[in-house]
């Protein structure tokens, strides 16, 4: 607008105008000199206080060339302060309009849930999963570390129902590229906000176009459901088109040195996530506990048994609302790892204590299991039912539906276990006794350094004392316990992994996991050929299976034993490798103290 | 990808204000566009605001010294972008003469844009050359603007001669009726005779009004400017007639 004005003014009056239009010529062809040029942002409450001072730039071809590229969106927070009232008086006086904003697009209100599992598998991948929602709108929108979008997909119709298992997402690209990342986890809303957009476009002396800016100001809703718990600053993100880089590059170096506006730490999820007092990532299954070696090792007990515990406390309720396999499956982990760490315990922590919860957490670990192992079942099935050779597909459903019938009352059964007074007292009294534990001077018979060092000695000699009496001629069982010492060496070792060097764990850790791989495969396959047999049975009882289902069922059997067959003849090889010298040698070396 | 050229041996018949409508209306259905103004004059390249400035020239760009991508420029609208006319192009047959196969060097030059682009339309100045000849090699549909006079019909008869008689790949030619004036006795009865004539005539047409001349003082197309009016209503026929004849699919199943 102002330069059609300055070109008419010319127009009219040449000599008059003159000066005013090569200075816009200059502005457009590009000067050596260097200019204070105040800009003004408009079409928008704030942006119309919002003076920038952008620096009249060198923009000939060779510097063009050399000058820094804006080339991928640049965001920005508004904050507010002392300053930036002093800027909002009145019109600027344009000295030299080489960057203009002006309004963009209509104004626009949207509402943002932001989406991850409960272990938060999108964030650690680098990836950002939003449902944007406008009146008649929503739409999927995953997109990389760098802001770059990775894929979209429609969401209104039928609107999402969160939490959401994959297989209830819309199928297409964005589906399939969230596959290998989420696994069997569901998508919980990790943040919602309502966003008021406006879009301004930053404008050169042409008034094209160089640079969309993009004005959010978002209010974070409760987690819970109504009101909000708070408004992180308004975000300004520079957007540069193509061909124009460079000075959108200048644009956003100019706002950096602004009053009132800061650099953005920060992405509008994480300050969303940030708003409602959480941050992401802040929970994993893994122990993630920092011992120190001259730590006595009752309060290095106390300290891990507390994590485990808070960890277990956060999957009860999405055990509870059985959002998906993985919250049962962590709980149960924390069950057995604080299992574990009371059976070696018993010299460092006080009787009475491993007396009582001992059993307690054996019941709760119970209490678990024939749920998980329903999980277990049905998780594999579409790899059982494509395992099939003589039987077709659909003559295993009904087995499918058992299954599920019976995963359904062992789920009730789980729930009133975990609602029940013994269980509220378990938790009740359990967290007491570890603050009490943690809170009293603690016994300096050991140090936590040379206790790890003791305990995983131990439970090392126990894994190659019981294996190496395992022959072939030796019984399921055998490799049963075998497999639950392997597990308890395995919990011991990340219990303190705190005290040893990472790369001496990672190895011992590996040197294990092989062995315990092809244990878990012999168990597995035991346990399930055992259970094939008892479902078979129980169907033909109830009438729920047809002769035809039975005979899939017998071919999933025979797969089951030649897949147990092949894990016992590895098992002797492994078991080899684990005694050998570099076997030892592995494990060995976390078991010397380094104090 | 589908390459539309809009096209004629003469001179200010509405080429530049077709190709810049025609690219808005694509664009605004979600394909994705590129326009190229070969026209040293620059008239579609002042229209987006764009400097009608390619570093290197048309030498450069023409012997692969600069990629293309570098060159290229968003316009004001979404899903639009623009390839600069620069004064050099004036000297672009010369360019084009110097290269290797040179009759089809425009082609190669715009290939490896189909992942990006789902349309490209070439802004061609009035001429009959070696430019024209690649042009006639890279297009698919040649638009073909045409003033209801005799002398307008006479160039589209040599156009289509030209093309007859054209050794290579042989785009289709739409033509249409352009800077119609029905106050204008020859017009109308050029616009009575001709389509029975001729078969390569479009339905649609595009009246002689103001709207289209102030383009170059609103430097926008008129179908964004003035979406409602009647200009953009013939534009808007005159692409989905354009479309339909190009075989080009909906922006969805384009890719």
């Amino acid at each position: 607008m102002r330069l059609n004005r300055v070109a008419e003014a010319a127009a009219a009056e040449p000599a008059a105008a003159g000066n005013q239009a090569e200075s816009v010529k200059r502005g457009v062809l590009g000067t050596t000199a260097s200019r204070e040029l105040p800009v003004v942002l408009a079409g928008a409450a704030i942006a119309e206080k919002l003076i920038l001072h952008v620096f009249l730039v060198n923009c000939s071809d060779k510097a063009q060339e050399d000058a820094p590229l804006l080339t991928a969106p640049q965001e920005f927070v508004l904050v507010s302060g002392p300053d930036r009232a002093d800027t909002g008086q009145g019109i600027p006086e344009f000295k030299d309009p080489r960057f203009l904003v002006l309004p963009g697009g209509r104004p626009r209100t949207v509402r943002r849930t932001w989406l991850d599992t409960f272990d938060w598998r999108l964030f650690r991948a680098g990836l950002t999963l939003e449902l944007v929602a406008g009146r008649s709108t929503a739409e999927l929108v995953l997109t990389g570390c760098d802001g770059e979008q990775v894929a979209a997909e429609p969401a209104a119709d039928p609107p999402i129902r969160w939490p959401c298992r994959l297989d209830q997402l819309p199928a297409g690209p964005l589906r399939e590229r969230l596959v290998p990342v989420l696994g069997v986890r569901a998508l919980l809303p990790v943040a919602r906000a309502t966003s008021a957009l406006a879009e301004l476009r930053a404008v050169n002396a042409d008034e094209k176009t160089i640079a969309i800016l993009a004005l959010d100001q978002m209010r974070v809703a409760r987690p819970a459901g109504a009101g909000t718990c708070g408004a992180p600053p308004a975000r300004l993100s520079v957007r540069p088109l193509r061909g124009y880089q460079a000075q959108a590059a200048k644009l956003a170096a100019a706002l950096a040195l602004t009053t009132g506006v800061d650099q953005a730490t920060e992405s509008p999820f994480e300050a969303a996530v940030a708003a409602t007092g959480r941050r992401p990532g802040d929970y994993t299954g893994k122990l993630d506990v920092r011992l120190t070696g001259a730590m006595p090792a009752s309060l290095a007990l106390g300290t891990v048994l507390g994590r485990l515990f808070d960890t277990a406390l956060a999957n009860l309720p999405g055990t509870m609302a059985d959002i998906d396999t993985e919250f049962l499956h962590d709980l149960r982990v924390c069950v057995r790892r604080t299992r574990s760490v009371l059976k070696a315990a018993a010299p460092v922590l006080p009787g009475g204590l491993l007396d009582r919860y001992r059993p307690e957490f054996k019941w709760l670990g119970d209490l678990t299991t024939p749920t998980r192992d329903f999980d277990v079942y049905i998780l594999q099935y579409p790899a059982m039912r494509q395992a099939l050779r003589a039987a077709s597909e659909s003559e295993l459903e009904p087995f499918l539906h058992f299954l599920q019938r019976r995963r359904a009352a062992a789920f009730r059964q789980l729930v009133t276990g975990l609602r029940s007074a013994r269980f509220k007292s378990l938790a009740a009294g359990w967290r007491a006794d570890l603050e009490r534990l943690t809170s009293v001077p603690p016994s300096r018979r050991y140090a936590a350094d040379a206790y790890a060092a003791t305990t995983i000695a131990r439970a090392h000699r126990r894994v190659l004392r019981d294996g190496q009496a395992i022959t072939p001629a030796s019984p399921p069982q055998a490799l049963h316990e075998l497999r639950k010492r392997c597990k308890e060496l395995r919990y011991l070792i990340e219990v303190f992994a705190s005290l040893r060097d990472q790369a001496e764990q990672a190895r011992a850790i590996s040197e294990l996991k092989t062995l315990q791989d092809c244990l878990g495969e012999f168990q597995d396959t035991d346990v399930q050929s055992a259970e094939l047999r008892v479902f078979a049975n129980a169907m033909m009882a109830d009438r729920s299976a047809p002769a035809e289902t039975l005979l899939a069922m017998g071919e999933i059997a025979g797969a089951l034993a030649v897949r147990q067959a092949a894990a016992r003849q590895e098992f002797a090889r492994l078991f080899a490798g684990f005694c050998g010298p570099h076997g030892r040698a592995g494990i060995e070396a976390l078991t010397k103290a380094r104090s | 990808m589908k390459v539309i050229a809009t096209y004629n041996i003469k001179g200010g018949v509405g080429k530049t204000a077709t190709a810049v409508n025609i690219a808005c209306l694509a664009a605004s259905e979600g394909y994705r566009v590129l326009l190229w103004d070969l026209d040293p004059q620059a008239a579609a390249t002042f229209l987006f605001r764009v400097r009608p400035k390619v570093k290197g020239g048309g030498k450069a760009l023409i012997a692969g010294k600069r990629p293309v991508d570098d060159a290229i420029k968003a316009t004001d609208f979404d899903n639009l972008d623009l390839l600069p006319a620069d004064f050099t192009y004036r000297h672009l047959d010369l360019h084009l003469d110097s290269e290797r196969k040179s009759g089809t060097r425009l082609r190669n030059l715009i290939t490896p844009l189909r992942r990006q682009y789902d349309l490209i339309v070439l802004d061609c100045p009035p001429s009959i050359s070696l430019l024209s000849e690649n042009v006639l090699q890279a297009a698919d549909l040649l638009l073909v603007p045409l003033i209801p006079t005799t002398l307008s019909v006479r160039t589209l008869d040599q156009l289509t001669g030209f093309i007859a008689g054209f050794d290579g790949r042989r785009p289709q030619i739409l033509a249409f009726f352009s800077m119609l004036d029905r106050r204008k006795r020859l017009h109308t009865e050029t616009v009575e005779q001709l389509p029975a004539e001729r078969k390569d005539l479009a339905a649609a047409w595009i009246p002689a009004l103001s709207v289209i001349e102030r383009m170059s003082v609103q430097r926008a197309p008129v179908t964004a400017t003035a979406p409602r009016s009647q200009a953009a209503r013939h534009y808007r026929e005159l692409w989905a007639e354009t479309r339909k004849r190009a075989n080009l699919p909906p922006p969805a199943a384009v890719g």
